[in-house]
């Protein structure tokens, strides 16, 4: 694939406080990367360097190949954390107005504002006060907003923060037809939940730097380690005295585990069979959670 | 999507939301009423031509000098018109001026004899009107300047606290966004004060009050490049005011120096428009120029080269401050945690422009 959106040794200070230091990654066409990170780790701050409102220090974006122009960032979506359009207009006159400042022109971008607003399932509320509407309502002419000039690219700060479950879902089949359609997408949640089971590609970013960057698979296989859980009829204190177990978490007839080499998974799995019959056995994945846990030490 | 098309989508905006705003469309139509007021109102309060009541003996002079004639048997019948209110006034023999509580001075006028007037300076204008048409000039762009500059401001911090100039900046130049609303304000002000003048003049027409207006007409012309200018100047130094805070509460506190820039000429010429000196001062510094040499221009004090030197200063000057504004403006739009100091503002080097 070659339409990828890339950071390259991306440094930005404020001050004396640096915020970034050499972030490199991709985003790829056609998938969605999830972009994880605590507060203040940098994440923003990264996405605005992408849409060009903050220069980077040190480090450049491309797109494509090359660098990013003006030209080529009127071609993105962008959905900042702190959401806001003019609390006096109409979502349908705000979505119009943005559209025609990417460059639509009047009849263009009002058939786009008129579907997408059908299409985010605000097409009722369409001409009242932004300022009357719900939290939840705004957040969807927001989503209009982002997308009403076919951008090529999606950057999206937060874009679940404060929906419903049924705006959640409404949002994510939004952003797959998107990236069906081979845009890439780069969002930031802190939902990791919502992540894990959207995303394709995962960025975590810590303190300024990407501790961990990839397909969410081989992140996760990446980050397994031996560790196993097992069910038993019976208490399972006996795993303590087992060689190579380290135990985790044990709670009566059930035990987490980590094992050391050269100690194996089955000669535990035969040792529990001889003490009597096994319930549940097998190798523990970590959460996107525990992942972001762990790069965050 | 160039700079100049932005611009336009810009103050297309800004100029649809102001006309849908009630505040704005209020104060435009008691600003009308108060024009209509002001030019017909002194006519109507003037009832016309009193009612004489005269004898057919007397009654030539008063009928020439356009009075309303009332024609009475004799003198007591004249002076009892008067006691019973059927006329203003009545003429008995003498002739003698009979009336209720004040000599009418329209009849008192159509029995006397004028005497000869020389007038030495012939061109000199009327000491009321010298002083009210600065004060009015003085007064229209203080008040414009004002109002309109704090709609500026007002508009960039609603961007600033919405957070839209987030998505904003990404899709245009931040200078498009900034001339749209110069523009929109300035237009919006000019929309306003022809609105009000036409309103005003009609009235002066409709009341025969046109002499005034060929009298002030050359200082018009010259007051509109002035305001222009001067708002230009003033306009600027509101927006970075705007862009400097987060929330509508503060730009009060910020825009001080600009309130300060627009109250100290206005008061300025409005007290030393009688020092001749003073004014020629006054009639060069940028910020009160706009103001200051529209008012010499009318009494007639400038020489022709003045205005034009002190326009080209002015205009100079706005461009500085266009220019500077423009930076600090651009140097803290995103700048979103707490109030941003001018310097950090003139420090910041973004691509957003």
């Amino acid at each position: 694939m070659t339409s990828v959106l890339r950071l390259d040794g991306v440094d930005r200070s404020f001050g004396d406080r640096q915020v970034l230091k050499d972030v490199s990654f991709d985003v790829t066409a056609g998938r969605m990367t999830g972009f994880v990170g605590g507060n203040g780790a940098g994440k923003t701050t990264t996405m605005r360097i992408i849409l060009g409102v903050l220069a980077p220090d040190a480090g450049q974006v491309t797109w494509r190949g090359r660098p990013l122009a003006r030209e080529a960032r009127a071609r993105f979506g962008y959905m900042p954390e702190e959401r806001g359009l003019y609390p006096k207009m109409t979502p349908r006159e705000q979505v119009v107005h943005l559209g025609r400042l990417y460059g639509l022109d009047a009849a263009g971008a009002r058939r786009r504002t008129d579907a997408l607003l059908e299409r985010v399932g605000l097409g009722e509320r369409a001409d009242d006060l932004l300022e009357t509407l719900s939290l939840g309502n705004q957040q969807r002419a927001q989503i209009a907003a982002a997308l009403v000039h076919d951008p090529e690219v999606l950057i999206l700060d937060e874009p679940f923060s404060g929906l419903d479950p049924l705006a959640v879902d409404m949002v994510v089949a939004v952003l797959r037809e998107r990236a069906a359609a081979g845009a890439p997408v780069l969002f930031s949640s802190h939902q990791l939940d919502v992540v894990e089971r959207l995303c394709d590609d995962l960025v975590l970013i810590a303190a300024g730097t990407i501790r961990a960057a990839g397909a969410r698979e081989e992140l996760r296989s990446a980050y397994t380690r031996p560790r196993f859980s097992l069910v038993v009829d019976g208490d399972a204190g006996w795993l303590r005295d087992q060689p190579g177990v380290r135990l985790v978490d044990l709670d009566g007839a059930r035990a987490v585990f980590d094992l050391d080499p050269p100690a194996d998974d089955q000669s535990v799995l035969r040792a529990a069979l001889a003490r009597g019959p096994v319930r549940a056995f097998g190798p523990v994945t970590p959460s996107l959670a525990e992942i972001f846990r762990e790069v965050n030490q | 999507m160039n700079t100049l098309q932005a611009t336009r989508l810009v103050a297309a905006r800004e100029i649809k939301v102001k006309l849908r705003d009630k505040t704005f469309l209020y104060s435009t139509l008691i600003f009308l009423l108060l024009a209509v007021v002001a030019t017909v109102a002194p006519a109507m309060l003037n009832s016309g031509p009193s009612t004489v009541a005269v004898t057919a003996a007397g009654a030539e002079p008063l009928r020439a000098a356009g009075l309303d004639v009332m024609l009475v048997a004799d003198d007591g019948a004249a002076e009892q018109a008067v006691r019973d209110g059927d006329a203003d006034a009545a003429v008995v023999t003498g002739p003698v001026v009979v009336a209720d509580e004040r000599a009418p001075d329209d009849v008192v006028t159509a029995l006397s004899a004028a005497p000869q007037v020389e007038l030495l300076d012939p061109d000199a204008v009327d000491p009321l009107v010298a002083y009210l048409v600065p004060f009015a000039f003085a007064f229209v762009f203080f008040f414009m300047s004002q109002t309109f500059g704090m709609q500026i401001a007002q508009s960039v911090t609603e961007e600033k606290q919405t957070r839209i100039v987030e998505i904003l900046v990404a899709a245009v130049p931040a200078r498009a966004l900034l001339a749209g609303k110069i523009l929109a304000a300035g237009a919006l002000a000019l929309g306003q004060i022809a609105l009000i003048a036409a309103t005003a003049l009609i009235g002066m027409r409709l009341t025969g009050g046109g002499d005034l207006l060929g009298l002030i007409a050359p200082a018009v012309g010259w007051f509109v490049p002035y305001f222009l200018c001067g708002f230009l100047l003033l306009a600027a130094m509101w927006a970075a005011a705007g862009a400097l805070v987060n929330r509508q509460e503060d730009i009060a506190g910020a825009s001080m120096p600009v309130q300060l820039a627009v109250m100290a000429p206005f008061f300025a010429v409005v007290f030393l428009n009688d020092n001749a000196g003073a004014m020629r001062i006054l009639s060069y510094l940028p910020f009160s120029s706009p103001t200051a040499m529209p008012v010499r221009l009318f009494t007639g004090d400038a020489a022709a080269w003045e205005p034009i030197v002190s326009l080209a200063l002015l205009l100079l000057t706005a461009a500085g401050f266009l220019l500077a504004g423009a930076r600090i403006y651009e140097g803290s739009l995103l700048r979103t945690n707490g109030r941003t100091s001018v310097r950090a503002a003139w420090r910041q080097r973004e691509p957003i422009g």
